[in-house]
């Protein structure tokens, strides 16, 4: 499972710096929210899997959950998902302004002095 | 106690009040203005408190560290608070005359305290992943001012301000991601005791490294400032004041603060690297600044300069490098911002930034020129101001611990520095007006009361830091002192922890 996720991950990174180094502020944003993707995969990753060993669980007191999904990074994740969200709709609005006031998605249309 | 969370709290509530009466566009600079003056008024005593009974911290929701988010100041913190409050009052005053009233009444008070906010946040923050969170609310509330007024000449910039700095935070969450998986602690007091006794430290490195880029990029360090210089010049002059003075300066508190309480196991690789990369970051900054002709953007090729000095004090690493970087981070924090402030009242008078179309303003504003000569010589060195014993302190920090070259580096760059300060003089104060040159009637505009007070109360700060540098001096040193010695901080952190 590791072995697939660290693929897939590596996959997200290349399309997000792809994406990142076109011209067009559309595929600008899509390789942002790729690069977004890659790095909650990684965090997920990185806090370890474990599979079928739920981090809650209707136990009896004092006995101690062994070898369960740690909680932390799922939690750390949602921030970031969270966060990635609002970044990725403010820059979604900054998209259009741009787009109405420039009459262009191209970012190389807007070199300094050739913009009137 | 609920100290350390007050720098916060306070933001966030004036952000609410402010929200709650945002169609009363009167009342929004004089709430900001309050809030500005008691966040000076509670960093100082803060700054008081720590330095009486120590470190502060608060476990947030009482889970004890190394479970729940921490909030500590140290001196260091209380010391980068005070700094942040002098920023905070300063911008508040200019602001009121500076910033139109489009503006105003489109929630640019707001945005300013969530930056402050996200600022003092990540000055206080104990644990990796909230900082990363503070960094975010910083980051967000600074992508909504500088494309604020939506001009084109401000998108374009935004654009580019908002891509590079969501990859630096890429950066900086997957540095925290591979971290956590090595360690399983992000409190950063219990993140110096796991890595401090673990033999594994080369594992961590891959964090160390992503952290490191990622800090570079939000501090404009060599090889990943081109952000700053595309972007900094494009909103208005007092909001480039706000970043200029504080966000490129969260990044180099990152740095120090990481790379003095956790990171510290590979030493030989690290410091040499600070060393090569603050001298590239303060020569490269300094060549490009000498080439424009925007006063805005020599100022912002500057800042990239001047944060090679502190990055050079990180990377000396004795008490007195480090005393040296805070030292040259107050004086650059404070100077940097009145530069900027200065440069705003010589677009209010003139009408340009254009160093080539004004000119002639020594003649016709005495007084604008002393303002203009306080921070632009203390930034270029002059004694008595606060820049020379800045660069005293590192340079002679430098030679004591055997570090020539960067030392040697360090005084070239200085000249340099006075080079574009006396061009910005030359150009635009002692050149007869072009304006006269093709007999155009002179005509003579204010400067309005509330944007002179800002520049004169943080020109006092410079010439105050330059006489009385020992009190200030000697808190830097104690601070440095506690950086470099982290068992205070540790054991503040953790002393009520679970056995």
């Amino acid at each position: 499972m590791e072995t697939l996720l660290a693929f897939v991950i590596g996959l997200l990174y290349s399309v997000g710096v792809y994406l990142i180094l076109r011209r067009s502020i559309v595929k600008l944003i899509l390789g942002i929210i790729a690069l977004g993707h890659a790095t909650n995969l990684l965090l997920f990753v990185a806090g370890g899997l474990i599979k079928g060993k739920p981090q809650f669980a209707d136990l009896p007191e004092h006995t101690v959950l062994q070898n369960a999904t740690d909680p932390l990074p799922q939690a750390l994740i949602l921030t970031a998902i969270v966060i990635g969200f609002g970044i990725t709709a403010f820059f979604l609005v900054l998209m259009y302004r741009f787009f109405k006031i420039t009459g262009t998605e191209d970012l190389d249309e807007l070199k300094e002095g050739t913009s009137s | 106690m609920i100290l350390p969370a007050l720098p916060i709290l306070l933001p966030l509530f004036t952000i609410i009040l402010l929200l709650a009466v945002f169609r009363r566009r009167a009342l929004q600079p004089w709430i900001g203005f309050a809030s500005s003056t008691f966040q000076l008024i509670l960093s100082l005593w803060l700054a008081v408190l720590v330095k009486k009974e120590g470190i502060l911290v608060l476990h947030t929701g009482n889970w004890l560290a190394p479970f729940g988010i921490t909030l500590v100041i140290d001196s260091f913190s209380s010391f980068m608070l005070v700094l942040s409050g002098i920023i905070s009052f300063s911008i508040g005053i200019y602001s009121i005359p500076a910033i139109d009233k489009q503006r105003q009444s489109f929630f640019f008070y707001p945005m300013m305290h969530a930056l402050l906010m996200g600022v003092n946040g990540a000055f206080v923050t104990g644990d990796v992943f909230n900082m990363y969170v503070w960094f975010e609310v910083m980051l967000m509330s600074s992508f909504v001012l500088i494309s604020l007024g939506g001009e084109k000449k401000q998108l374009n910039g935004a654009v580019k301000y908002v891509t590079l700095n969501l990859v630096s935070s890429m950066f900086f969450l997957a540095g925290i991601g591979l971290l956590y998986g090595k360690t399983g602690t992000l409190n950063m007091a219990d993140l110096a005791v796991k890595l401090a006794d673990g033999g594994n430290s080369i594992l961590i490195n891959t964090s160390a490294v992503l952290l490191f880029v990622a800090f570079s990029i939000k501090a404009a360090v060599f090889p990943f400032f081109f952000w700053l210089p595309a972007s900094y010049h494009t909103p208005p002059i007092t909001i480039t004041a706000l970043f200029a003075g504080l966000l490129t300066k969260v990044g180099v508190y990152a740095m120090i603060r990481f790379y003095t309480l956790f990171f510290v196991q590979d030493q030989l690789f690290w410091h040499p690297l600070f060393l090569w990369i603050g001298g590239f970051t303060m020569v490269v900054g300094v060549l490009t600044a000498a080439s424009q002709f925007d006063i805005r953007r020599i100022l912002s090729f500057h800042i990239i300069s001047q944060i090679g000095y502190m990055i050079m004090g990180l990377g000396i690493f004795t008490v007195a490098g480090i005393a040296g970087a805070i030292f040259y981070m107050a004086h650059n924090i404070i100077a940097k911002t009145n530069t900027f402030l200065v440069a705003g009242l010589i677009n209010r008078v003139t009408g340009s930034y254009d160093l080539k179309s004004i000119g002639g303003l020594y003649k016709n504003y005495p007084f604008l020129a002393v303002l203009f000569i306080i921070p632009a010589f203390g930034l270029a060195g002059i004694p008595p101001l606060s820049g020379f014993f800045g660069k005293l302190i590192l340079i002679s920090a430098g030679f004591e611990a055997g570090k020539y070259f960067i030392s040697f580096v360090a005084l070239g760059v200085g000249l340099f520095t006075l080079f574009s300060m006396v061009k910005i003089w030359n150009e635009a104060f002692w050149k007869e007006s072009p304006a006269i040159a093709d007999n155009q009637p002179h005509h003579k505009n204010k400067m309005p009361l509330g944007m002179v007070i800002p520049v004169v109360f943080l020109g006092l700060i410079t010439l105050f830091m330059g006489f009385a540098v020992k009190p200030i001096l000697d808190f830097a040193m104690s601070a440095s002192a506690q950086l470099l010695n982290p068992t205070e901080y540790i054991n503040a952190v953790l002393s009520k922890r679970i056995p």
